[in-house]
Formats: C-alpha cells, sequence, structure tokens
C-alpha cells in the first residue's frame, strides 16, 4: 500500500473493455490484447482491431521484455498523490509483441538511455491493483 | 474555391493578467463587444456561435448578454487547444454555405487564478488516461516530455535550441504592452532554471492567464463594406493524424508526428500560397517543442531542422526567415488556448503588430498539435 500522506494513490478504474489487463497485472501477469483475426496485438484496449475491424480477441501473456522508448522526469508541482514521489522518472517503453506502453521505472535504475533493454517488474499500488514497473536488464 | 470567401472582420480583447477579478462570462462579454465594436457591427448582426467545448460560458449565455435575437447556426470545437482555430474553420464553412451571415467565436478563461485541470486527477482514473495517468504521467508537461525526449532521439533537437524557442519569443513580448511575461531570458538565465518535467523547463511551459479574446468571422464581401481591412480566411483546417490520444501519439505508429501534419496536408491542399510565402506565423505554443514539430510538419523546414532554426534567429522579428509569435504567444504574452495567437495574426495581415513585419500578407496561425489540431491562414484582401 503505498499512500501519500491519506491520499488515496492514483489507480487506474477498470471498465469493461480493460479488466481483463488490469486483473491480469493484480496477478502480476502481463497481457497483450490480440486480434483473433489477424493475429496482431494492440494497446490500449479497445473493443475493435483497428487493422482489421475483428471484434473479436484474447488476451495472450507477454514475454515481459521491452525497450526504452522515451521518459521523463517529473518534478513539482504535481499531483497530491505523487508528492512524495518527485523526482519521478515515467517510462515508455516497446514490446518485441509491438505495442508501446506508459509505465514506472523499478527501482534505482542509474541512467537511461533510449534503446536499452527493459524487463517488467511489478508494484503493489493497493490491495487489489498492480502496476507494471520496467527495470534496465541486463 | 467556394462562391463566397469568408474573412474576419473583427477582434477584441480584456485585458491579460495572472489574476483578473471579473468573472468569466464577464470577460467575453467584454471581449465580444469589443470584437463587433472593432467590426463596426451590433449584437443584433450576430447571427451564429462556434464556441471552445471547454468553455464555461454557454453560447446561448453570451447571446443573453449581448442582446443577440436568434442563433441560426451553433456549434462547439473539442480537444482544447487543438480547437482554437477549428472556431473558424466553422464560422467559415457556416458563412461560405451560407448559413450564417455574423458568426462570433471567442475564448475566455481564468487559468491563471483558476484550477489546473490536470490538478483534478485523483484517485481511480477513468477512460483512456488509466492508461497513463495512474504511473505519475498526469499534466500536459509531462505528456509533451515524453514526445519531446523522444524527439530529441530521433531529430537530435537539443535543450539550447528549445531555449531559443522560448528566448525568441520572450523578446517579441518584450515590445507588446499587452504581454505579461517580459522579463530579460537568455539561453543561459532558461539553462539555469529549474525542470517541471524532464527534459522541459520552467520557461518550456506557457502562462498560466486570466483574459478573454473574440473575434468576428463574415463574408469578405460584407466585410469590405465594414471599417476594418478585411483578414481572408485563405484556408482553414482540421487533422488527427492516426490513433491520437492526448496529448502525444504514445502508442500510435509515430510519437514524434503531430496531428499538425495531417492537420498541414489539408491546410496546404486548400490554397495555392505555400510555406515560402508565408510573412510570420503564429505557432501552439503551450510548450517549446510544440513550436519545433509546426515548424517542419506545417512544411517550413525540413524534419530535425525546427530546432536548428530557432538557434541560427530565424524565429526571431525582425531578421528572422519566419518571425513566430510576434506577440509574445502563450509562452510570454498570455495562455488562453492559442485564441491570442488568432488575434495576433489578424494584427499582422492589418498591421498593427507591436513586431510588425513590413507588409505581411500571408500569416499562418495554428492550434494545439499534442491533440487534434486545426489551423488558419489569412491574408490580405487582394
Ligand atoms: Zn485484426
Amino acid at each position: 500500500m503505498s499512500e501519500t500522506g491519506g491520499v488515496p494513490p492514483l489507480v487506474p478504474e477498470p471498465d469493461q473493455v480493460s479488466a481483463p489487463f488490469w486483473d491480469a497485472c493484480r496477478r502480476h501477469e502481463l497481457v497483450v490484447q490480440t486480434c483473433t483475426a489477424c493475429g496482431r496485438a494492440r494497446y490500449h484496449p479497445r473493443p475493435m482491431c483497428p487493422h482489421c475491424g475483428s471484434m473479436e480477441h484474447t488476451w495472450e501473456p507477454a514475454s515481459g521484455d521491452a525497450v526504452l522508448y522515451s521518459w521523463v522526469v517529473a518534478h513539482r508541482p504535481v499531483l497530491p498523490a505523487l508528492a512524495d514521489r518527485v523526482p519521478l522518472p515515467i517510462v515508455l517503453v516497446e514490446l518485441p509483441e509491438g505495442v508501446r506502453m506508459v509505465g514506472n521505472l523499478a527501482g534505482d535504475a542509474g541512467e537511461l538511455v533510449i534503446g536499452m533493454p527493459m524487463r517488467v517488474a511489478w508494484v503493489d499500488v493497493t490491495g487489489t491493483c498492480a502496476l507494471p514497473a520496467w527495470r534496465p536488464a541486463g | 474555391m467556394a462562391a463566397t470567401t469568408a474573412a474576419i472582420a473583427g477582434i477584441g480583447q480584456t485585458e491579460f493578467a495572472k489574476v483578473i477579478e471579473r468573472p468569466e462570462v464577464t470577460l467575453a462579454c467584454e471581449a465580444a463587444a469589443a470584437a463587433l465594436a472593432d467590426a463596426g457591427l451590433a449584437p443584433a448582426d450576430v447571427d451564429a456561435m462556434v464556441r471552445f467545448d471547454l468553455e464555461t460560458t454557454q453560447d446561448i449565455e453570451l447571446a443573453r448578454n449581448l442582446g443577440v435575437e436568434n442563433l441560426r447556426f451553433f456549434a462547439d470545437t473539442p480537444h482544447g487547444g487543438g480547437g482554437g482555430c477549428a472556431t473558424l474553420g466553422i464560422a467559415a464553412a457556416a458563412v461560405e454555405t451560407g448559413r450564417a451571415d455574423v458568426v462570433l467565436c471567442w475564448r475566455s478563461r481564468k487559468r491563471g487564478s483558476g484550477r489546473r485541470p490536470w490538478a483534478t486527477n485523483d484517485g481511480a482514473i477513468a477512460g483512456e488516461k488509466q492508461y497513463w495517468v495512474p504511473f505519475g504521467l498526469a499534466r500536459p508537461v509531462d505528456q509533451v516530455a515524453m514526445m519531446a525526449r523522444r524527439y530529441m532521439h530521433e531529430y537530435g533537437l537539443t535543450e539550447v535550441q528549445l531555449g531559443h524557442v522560448a528566448c525568441t519569443i520572450r523578446a517579441h513580448a518584450q515590445r507588446n504592452p499587452a504581454a505579461t511575461m517580459t522579463k530579460d531570458m537568455d539561453v543561459a538565465t532558461y539553462l539555469a532554471s529549474r525542470f517541471v518535467s524532464e527534459p522541459l523547463r520552467v520557461p518550456d511551459c506557457c502562462l498560466e492567464s486570466d483574459g478573454a479574446v473574440a473575434v468576428v468571422v463574415t463574408s469578405l464581401e460584407r466585410a469590405r463594406d465594414l471599417p476594418q481591412a478585411p483578414v481572408v480566411l485563405v484556408s482553414t483546417a482540421m487533422g488527427s493524424g492516426p490513433q491520437t490520444v492526448g496529448m502525444a501519439n504514445y502508442f500510435g505508429p509515430s510519437i514524434t508526428t503531430s496531428p499538425a501534419a495531417a492537420c498541414a496536408t489539408s491546410l496546404w491542399e486548400r490554397t495555392d500560397r505555400r510555406p515560402a510565402d508565408v510573412d510570420c506565423a503564429q505557432l501552439y505554443d503551450a510548450f517549446t517543442p510544440l513550436v519545433v514539430q509546426s515548424l517542419e510538419e506545417y512544411g517550413f523546414c525540413e524534419r530535425g531542422e525546427g530546432g536548428v532554426w530557432a538557434e541560427a534567429g530565424e524565429l526571431a522579428w525582425p531578421s528572422g526567415r519566419l518571425p513566430v509569435n510576434t506577440s509574445g504567444g502563450g509562452l510570454s504574452e498570455a495562455y488562453l488556448h492559442g485564441f491570442n495567437l488568432i488575434s495576433e495574426g489578424v494584427r499582422q495581415v492589418r498591421g498593427t503588430s507591436t513586431s510588425q513585419v513590413p507588409g505581411a500578407s500571408t500569416v499562418l496561425v495554428t492550434s494545439g498539435n499534442g491533440v487534434p489540431t486545426s489551423a488558419v491562414l489569412l491574408g490580405s484582401d487582394r
């Protein structure tokens, strides 16, 4: 539980479309929404495949590998829920499955370089929410 | 070319400040009345309004205050700062198709004294924001910084080049009595300022301002009978691009290509004028990297050259190849979702800017390009 001075932490509010993704995160499993018809992955989750129009999809396990695509370090002023986490690095990673995701940085990463390999880790934010984080691999 | 051409006949504004005590509706009324007076028109002449959908004032509320008899055309533009020039595009379409005769467009905002929109994020985050805000990518500056870092990587944009964008626009503000941020700034001062979201610093970010701007659009034919020289809406355009989310295209084919690329294609398709004909540009500058992207995406220079242009002084009045944000823009005059860029574009064509480009006859004005965006090309009559 990472609460900030009584301010509730920021968490996703799962909806009917995104719930399977966030449910898997809670189990520390990274999954990617994948089109049944054309086989292509997509993120963020949505009902229709933008490549072929199919509404059929599965949630396939991701390898957990990624490369660093971009990152920022947030400084004040930030939301009250983030106040004791600044300076806060936030990363954008690209998965070999063909999608990009925003995430946090796991641990003290040292120097970040675009293109560096990353590996998924998990942060338990509340009893019902875990978010993917990424640490430099290798 | 449509049978009827649309033109801007009037502009009006309040003072700009960090804090104005009067309410947003009052500021909207003041700017609208000033724009109508500038146009030599009365509220009874207004038959249409196009409203920013973030506006707290309803069109009928403004109409009740002004005493407008009937709105026979009304519309809202979505996408926040991307929708500024879209109000003019919609107004032009209404005039060109005979659905409206005199259209009032406006933006009234108390962002200086009011709340920060991003600060309303708390607890459980729903909708598309659930995919970035819970990780702390919560403010527009964080979202644009994510694009900017990648842009630096792909195209060699540097922090010094961003500093030149900020300093050039600040220098323009220093010539404009209406501007609210006129402190001296050089690149060394810029580099010494603190980060808000690395790689972006405080002076990479627009101001937090109170104020209002209004614009009156009518047919060129009617505008020619009014007191001000008409400012022709030579071309208007909108564009979303593919796989767009706000305010950077994290998940789409290219995070560094903004919706302005698609908007620019439409804009130039509707006119014979080319980027080389543009005398000066008022480019949406909520954050400095957006200016660099716009220079490239609207076709003034190649990819990767926007920052080089800034560093070489090409954006500076009066000596640069393309003076940019000649009133100080959102970075240093006031930030009203880019509406003050529209009024400055009009002043340039009229010849009344405080950093006037001699004989300016073609001026580009753009809206927020981290989101679905819009632009107008303004021109002198004949
Ligand atoms: Zn498909």
